[in-house]
């Protein structure tokens, strides 16, 4: 299981990679795509909606079940994964490439885990 | 692994069930725009083809009758003669559903007869028949909730709580009746977590729908506390009826302070489920929301509000009838009680052989194991056992489910087992446990004597073929 030491993480698996201070793009980890299995469909947000961290943001649809995906932070959905509407197993097979969506307008990191207490929590 | 052909792909030109006698009559001319331009493309058998295609399509099928068949949450349980010699005596099969009422007062009163005992078993105080299955007795007491809730001027109600433990038809069956699902967590006991449902309340609250005993097999002992919580705050409750088994003839959700309860009569009721039948599912509720059910044949005739046309599954609701009187109260009682025992008793024997359950603690009528060590330890997972357990002659249990729970498989016995068939499946389960130690490529290659072993379910979901495709020339 792979954790990135460049990303910051959520409780609930998700990964963010700040491009600055106020714009991060959203993925889910290694870890979560391990446990979810193989991914069938995934229903993203739109390009405008405003997300509000620890809200639902998105969903996925493995052969075992739907799972809810929730922001790891606040701000203004500026761009989604659209590949992944069609190639949902993108994120089992590269979970740090297969980002869902692009946030700006973040304010801080709060609440956000860095790779080693991530790895506490999963490990 | 015998290659299974569809009977489009066996089928020989010019091979037929019957042959006619040559047309000794002039053929008339049919308009050209109503006669077919290509040969209808159906198989061409003849009748010993297509009996021995369907015989043994019938050999690949596996229900209560062919042996074993733990699957937690559904009650798999026999589904006994009696009842479908009832459903089929010839008043009731002849019974005309566009008969007039008086020519019908039989079946009727039948009907209204089974409401008053599931009234009776539930603690409710009135029940429509009409809704074809658990889902959709869901989506109709949810609109139940809702109609109730609007009747007095309150529409700010649009949340539902759903515990995370909970069945995945009932955060569906929520949207589906336009709600905003909010998940309300399990504590470490496996119940629901008071102090988040606290959090949860308020005037934007339409209910919670809860199952008890719950997925995990387990009552939620605090349900009189969640009732006057939630209650409390201006909700109702809605009692999703898949586990009432646990608790048949022993407690009732009336009591418990439920107000909308929503039965399977093809799971708690013996009548056939799945393959063997059409399911039904029979909404009760408490006398506030009586003015809002559908159809009720206590009520009199089919002109009231419609979930579904006429009465419902009108011969489902014969054998669950019939089961209930063969029963009796006493015999519903031990019912239950015998269901709570055997999931005790193989949860037991379980552990004995080296299952470590979810929750340790004495469970209802089911429970939940947790295969995550054995996963760690050997690399089998809760999937590769299942698989395995195919090849023993056992139906699998239900499998990652409920999703707080890892590697999760749950079974449910129910009271149609014997001692000696709960001691067959735990020395089964054992040897598969020592095969995952000492051979576990065999397990991850399970099943080896089944005609289909692992259907590829990434294809399946995404790009279903669900019709037969002719190859075009």
């Amino acid at each position: 299981m792979e954790i990135r030491s460049d990303l910051f993480y959520t409780k609930s698996h998700e990964w963010v990679r700040f491009e600055d201070e106020t714009t991060a793009v959203v993925g889910l980890t290694d870890y979560a795509q391990g446990e979810l299995g193989d991914l069938v469909f995934v229903n993203l947000p739109q390009v405008g909606d405003a997300l509000v961290a620890g809200e639902v943001m998105a969903d996925v649809e493995s052969v075992k079940a739907v799972s809810d995906v929730y922001a790891p932070v606040s701000g203004t959905v500026a761009a989604v994964n659209e590949e992944l509407l069609d190639s949902p197993q993108r994120i089992n097979e590269a979970p740090y490439d297969a980002w869902l969506c692009r946030v700006e307008g973040v304010e801080g990191r709060e609440g956000l885990l860095d790779s080693e207490a991530y790895r506490a929590l999963v490990g | 692994m015998t290659q299974r052909l569809l009977s489009f792909e066996k089928s020989v030109p010019g091979r037929r069930s019957a042959v006619v006698p040559p047309l000794d009559v002039p053929m008339p001319e049919l308009p050209r725009a109503f006669a077919r331009q290509s040969d209808l493309p159906l198989p061409q058998l003849c009748e010993l083809d297509v009996s021995r295609h369907y015989k043994q399509l019938a050999d690949c099928a596996y229900g209560v009758n062919s042996g074993f068949y733990p699957l937690g949450s559904c009650t798999m349980k026999y589904n006994p003669a009696v009842n479908e010699a009832a459903a089929a005596l010839p008043g009731f099969q002849q019974a005309h559903p566009l008969a007039p009422e008086e020519a019908t007062r039989g079946c009727r009163a039948a009907m209204a007869e089974l409401e008053r005992d599931l009234c009776e078993v539930t603690g409710m105080d009135a029940f429509t028949l009409q809704p074809a299955a658990g889902a959709h007795g869901e989506l109709t007491g949810l609109l139940l909730i809702k109609a109730y809730h609007e009747a007095r001027g309150d529409s700010r109600r649009v949340r539902m709580l759903v515990p995370d433990s909970a069945h995945g038809t009932n955060p569906a069956s929520a949207a589906m009746a336009g709600y905003t699902v909010v998940s309300v967590r399990s504590r470490a006991d496996g119940c629901v977590d008071l102090d988040h449902l606290r959090s949860l309340l308020g005037d934007d609250v339409a209910g919670i729908m809860l199952t008890n005993p719950n997925t995990l097999g387990l009552f939620e002992r605090d349900i009189l506390t969640i009732s006057e919580l939630v209650h409390g705050a201006g909700g109702l409750l809605y009692y999703d009826g898949a586990n009432l088994n646990a608790i048949l003839g022993l407690a009732r959700p009336g009591d418990m302070g439920f107000d909308v309860t929503h039965l399977n009569l093809h799971k708690t009721f013996a009548t056939p489920h799945g393959g063997g039948g059409p399911g039904s599912g029979p909404v009760g509720v408490k006398a506030a929301l009586k003015p809002f059910l559908p159809v009720t044949a206590s009520a009199g005739a089919a002109d009231g509000l419609q979930v579904k046309a006429f009465y419902g599954n009108f011969s489902v609701m014969l054998k669950a009838l019939c089961y209930l009187k063969v029963l009796g109260g006493d015999g519903l009682a031990q019912a239950g009680r015998h269901a709570v025992l055997n999931a005790n008793y193989l949860l037991h024997r379980l552990r004995q052989a080296g299952y470590a359950p979810a929750y340790d603690q004495p469970c209802m009528h089911e429970f939940v194991l947790c295969l995550e060590a054995i996963k760690h330890e050997t690399g089998v997972s809760a999937l590769d056992v299942a698989k395995a357990m195919i090849d023993h002659g056992i139906h699998p249990p239900t499998m990652y489910f409920p999703l707080i729970v890892h590697e999760a498989l749950m079974f449910e016995p129910t009271e149609t087992e014997d001692q000696a068939t709960l001691e067959r499946v735990a020395d089964i389960m054992k040897e598969i446990l020592s095969q995952a130690r000492s051979d576990p490529q065999s397990l991850h290659e399970a099943p080896h004597n089944a005609p289909i072993g692992r259907p590829d379910e990434v294809k399946a979901a995404r790009e279903p073929v669900l019709k037969y495709q002719p190859e075009r020339p």
